[in-house]
């Protein structure tokens, strides 16, 4: 063995038998097949960097990004960032500020600015479209006294601190809200006022409701897909369309269909009362709560689960089972012990499937969900289309982004990312 | 049948009566009567479909008998749970537990039997050592080849000292060489540690090479349950024959017969004499005639030889050690005769005409198949 090293070292490279380097030789002969193979994919290369990745990041940089303000404002924006902060600050800037204003009510541009001071500074958005209209009418110093006569509020240091803070376009402050904190007048990040606290709650219920339903389906699954994985063919297929059937149906018509079901004189109230379960005049309240976001939601993606779990079990041989039953195992630590082990990379890949969709799930919370059934992509979903603080949105996607990588991340720990088996 | 059960004391298994049906209209197992010796070596051969699976499940408790009774060491096991019938068994494609290492595999009936962690590894060893796997503990059984996958298959089988080990056509996935290596290997381990062994194969060399009896499974029924060299000498019946070795088929009608020969007449005319196996004696009675081809003499210079007949020599194939040369007799195109590769027996050549003959004790008259 030694010998043969020792050769190879000191001969050098292999060559082929032209003379070229063996390296070499084989780059050129793979290469026009790798040329192919790069061609055949990049159809979908680019129309995920283009569909995909390239508005994520956009989204992202967004959340981080803000220029409203030194756009609308470039002059008082620039000085801004040079001041130092303290207290008002004097003539030159109110100056600036002023031609600033006066110049942004003609390009009627002053609303994005204002909003986004608004942002950081509740109710101050009246402030700068009131004295947007009134500006025109200074003509001349003293600048800062004027304008204070307009609206006493440019007197704060409060708004100066944060006009200084908004003049940069790189903020933190979205991050910031998303998690219920904001920065105080000197800068410091503190909690937000209790009765604005909603996103951590909100996360926290996401995350849990996504861990029930996780689980829900977990419990439902399992045993479906393990009689899936031992039925005859014939008899598996068939059931199996019954499970894939809801993916042939559309998301909304399922969910309007557990309205139908669960509402207080819907069906499974009607057969409560019927069988004498609850009183007529105390029907359940299955839907537009909790409840029925769970309910819906663990129907919609019990298949996620079930098919993974199906196609690990499948490759699962009943003699397995029979080996560990001769070898003396009863049969329940027998599925203990041998069976349930196997299906792991089928757990893990259906609870991982099923819970990343459900923190993220939208359309069944919003529709069933009613006020607490409300998960954090509704809130994004505002954020989105009402308030139109896309910012705040991209941030709490990137919240989000950022806990499911941070899941996959500890799967990986534990499980391992090539355990998993989704079909 | 023969080579029934000598005593009772000394039966450790017993199938009285059994009969296995999956849907109620046929029977894959009929009427199944078996006597399996104390230490005894006892092989179930026979072509797939033939019952013989069902009737090792039957035994290892994974499939209940229909009709009948199973007897373990006298007592009955039919309403025994697999795990309680204490029968070691190797699967065909060997069934390690793909999560565990070949450790944890062989200390699983050991674990679920509640034995202590020491003593546990301690015969995990010796049973590792005996299947000389030894440093092979801490491996996956996925990062072992299939031979050593086998091996840890048979010694899981072995480590909780079962009396009787069942195995199902475990060398079914090795290749050739492997197999019959490992053949030997598992006949030595069932000579050292005299448990008894009941194995299932379709393969006719694996069960010659390794039983103290072989039950020819056909049909639901055992055909014949007899020693290898009985059942490759002397079968029984038409399809003992043609299932173990070689064998040339000859049909004809009984002419007329005796206690020890009989005169069968060929279709094309000729009479060969042969000894009555599986008739009854009827003159006209239809018969097959087995006759192995290492048993036909080509050119015989002895006179006493009742069979003698003409034949050409269709196809010659040279084998190392044997010459296998088709010749047609009788109307048999497809008549095979092994001529050992010696320089008392020169090589033939196609479309030679050759004089081909046989003793009647060597073609034994059997029944015709229906």
């Amino acid at each position: 063995m030694s010998d043969v090293t020792a050769d190879a070292v000191s001969s050098g490279p292999l060559l082929a038998a032209d003379g070229t380097p063996l390296k070499r030789k084989l780059a050129q002969t793979t290469r026009k097949a790798k040329i192919r193979a790069l061609m055949l994919t990049a159809p979908l290369v680019i129309f995920l960097l283009a569909g995909f990745v390239f508005p994520i990041g956009q989204m992202l940089w967004r959340s981080a990004y803000n220029p409203s303000f030194s756009e609308v404002l470039p002059n008082l924006a620039a000085v801004l960032k040079t001041w130092d902060g303290q207290g008002v600050p004097g003539e030159d800037i109110f100056e600036i500020a002023v031609a600033d204003l006066k110049q942004s009510r003609e390009d009627r541009s002053i609303g994005r600015a204002a909003t986004r001071v608004n942002y950081d500074l509740p109710g101050s958005r009246s402030l700068f479209t009131s004295t947007a209209r009134k500006v025109k009418d200074i003509d001349g110093p003293p600048y800062k006294e004027q304008l204070i006569e307009i609206d006493k509020d440019w007197d704060d240091p409060v708004l100066w601190s944060i006009l200084k803070r908004v003049s940069d376009d790189y903020t933190a402050g979205f991050y910031l809200s998303a998690l219920d904190r904001k920065y105080d007048t000197g800068g410091n990040i503190v909690a937000q006022e209790e009765v604005q606290q909603i996103y951590v709650k909100l996360f926290l219920r996401t995350f849990w409701m996504s861990a029930l339903i996780t689980f829900l389906c977990f419990i439902l699954a399992f045993p479906v897909s393990y009689l899936l994985s031992v039925l005859p063919l014939r008899t598996s297929n068939l059931l199996m369309i019954l499970v894939l059937l809801p993916f042939w149906t559309s998301l909304l018509v399922r969910t309007t269909a557990w309205i139908a079901m669960l509402q207080s004189e819907g069906v499974v109230n009607d057969i409560l009362v019927s069988i004498g379960l609850v009183g007529d005049e105390n029907r359940a309240q299955l839907i537009y709560n909790q409840t029925g976001t769970i309910i819906a939601m663990t129907h919609i993606l019990l298949p996620f689960m079930i098919l993974p779990l199906f196609s690990v079990m499948k490759t699962i041989p009943p003699s397995y089972m029979r080996a560990a039953r001769s070898l003396g195992a009863d049969s329940f630590t027998a599925f203990r012990r041998v069976y349930f082990p196997q299906t792991i990379p089928g757990i893990a890949a259906g609870t991982l499937l099923v819970f990343i969709l459900s923190i993220g799930f939208y359309i069944t919370p919003a529709l069933v969900g009613g006020q607490d059934g409300q998960m954090i992509s509704n809130l994004i979903a505002f954020h989105m289309q009402k308030s139109l603080n896309w910012s705040l949105a991209a941030a709490l996607g990137g919240i989000l982004l950022a806990s499911v990588l941070l899941l996959y991340w500890l799967y990986n720990k534990l499980v391992g990312v090539d355990n998993l088996k989704f079909g | 049948m023969s080579g029934s059960g000598s005593g009772a004391s000394n039966t450790f298994v017993e199938f009285a009566n059994v009969q296995k049906s999956y849907d109620g209209e046929t029977l894959v197992v009929k009427n199944l009567n078996l006597q399996i010796q104390r230490g005894e070596f006892l092989t179930m051969l026979g072509p797939s479909g033939s019952g013989k699976t069902t009737t090792l499940m039957m035994l290892a408790g994974f499939e209940t008998a229909t009709h009948g009774e199973i007897l373990l060491d006298g007592k009955p096991i039919n309403h025994v749970p697999p795990h309680k019938r204490g029968i070691g068994m190797v699967f065909q494609n060997y069934a390690l537990f793909p999560h565990m290492t070949v450790a944890e595999n062989l200390a699983f009936p050991l674990e679920v039997r509640g034995m202590g962690q020491a003593e546990r590894e301690e015969k995990v060893q010796r049973v590792l050592d005996m299947v000389e796997l030894g440093a092979f503990g801490a491996r996956m059984p996925a990062q072992l080849s299939g031979g050593q996958q086998q091996r840890v298959a048979v010694a899981r089988a072995l480590v909780f000292d079962p009396e009787l080990v069942l195995m199902d056509e475990p060398l079914g996935a090795l290749d050739k060489n492997l197999r019959e290596q490992m053949q030997y290997e598992i006949k030595h381990i069932h000579e050292s540690l005299g448990v008894t062994v009941v194995y299932v194969t379709h393969d006719q060399s694996e069960a010659l090479t390794m039983s103290d009896r072989i039950a020819v499974f056909n049909d639901g029924v055992i055909q014949q349950l007899a020693s290898p060299e009985v059942l490759y000498e002397k079968p029984e019946n038409a399809f003992c024959a043609a299932f173990i070795g070689e064998n040339n088929k000859l049909n004809g009608t009984v002419t007329s017969a005796t206690k020890t020969s009989v005169k069968v007449k060929l279709p094309t005319g000729e009479t060969v004499t042969a000894l009555p196996v599986n008739i009854s004696g009827k003159k006209g009675e239809a018969t097959t005639l087995s006759l192995r081809p290492e048993r036909v003499f080509v050119n015989p210079r002895s006179k006493s030889i009742p069979n003698m007949f003409q034949g050409t020599v269709q196809e010659v194939i040279y084998l190392g050690d044997h010459i296998r040369t088709r010749i047609n007799i009788a109307g048999h195109d497809d008549f095979i005769v092994k001529i050992p590769n010696s320089s008392a027996h020169p090589a033939l050549n196609p479309g030679t005409s050759v004089k081909v003959g046989w003793s009647a004790e060597d073609c034994r008259a059997l029944d015709a198949p229906a």
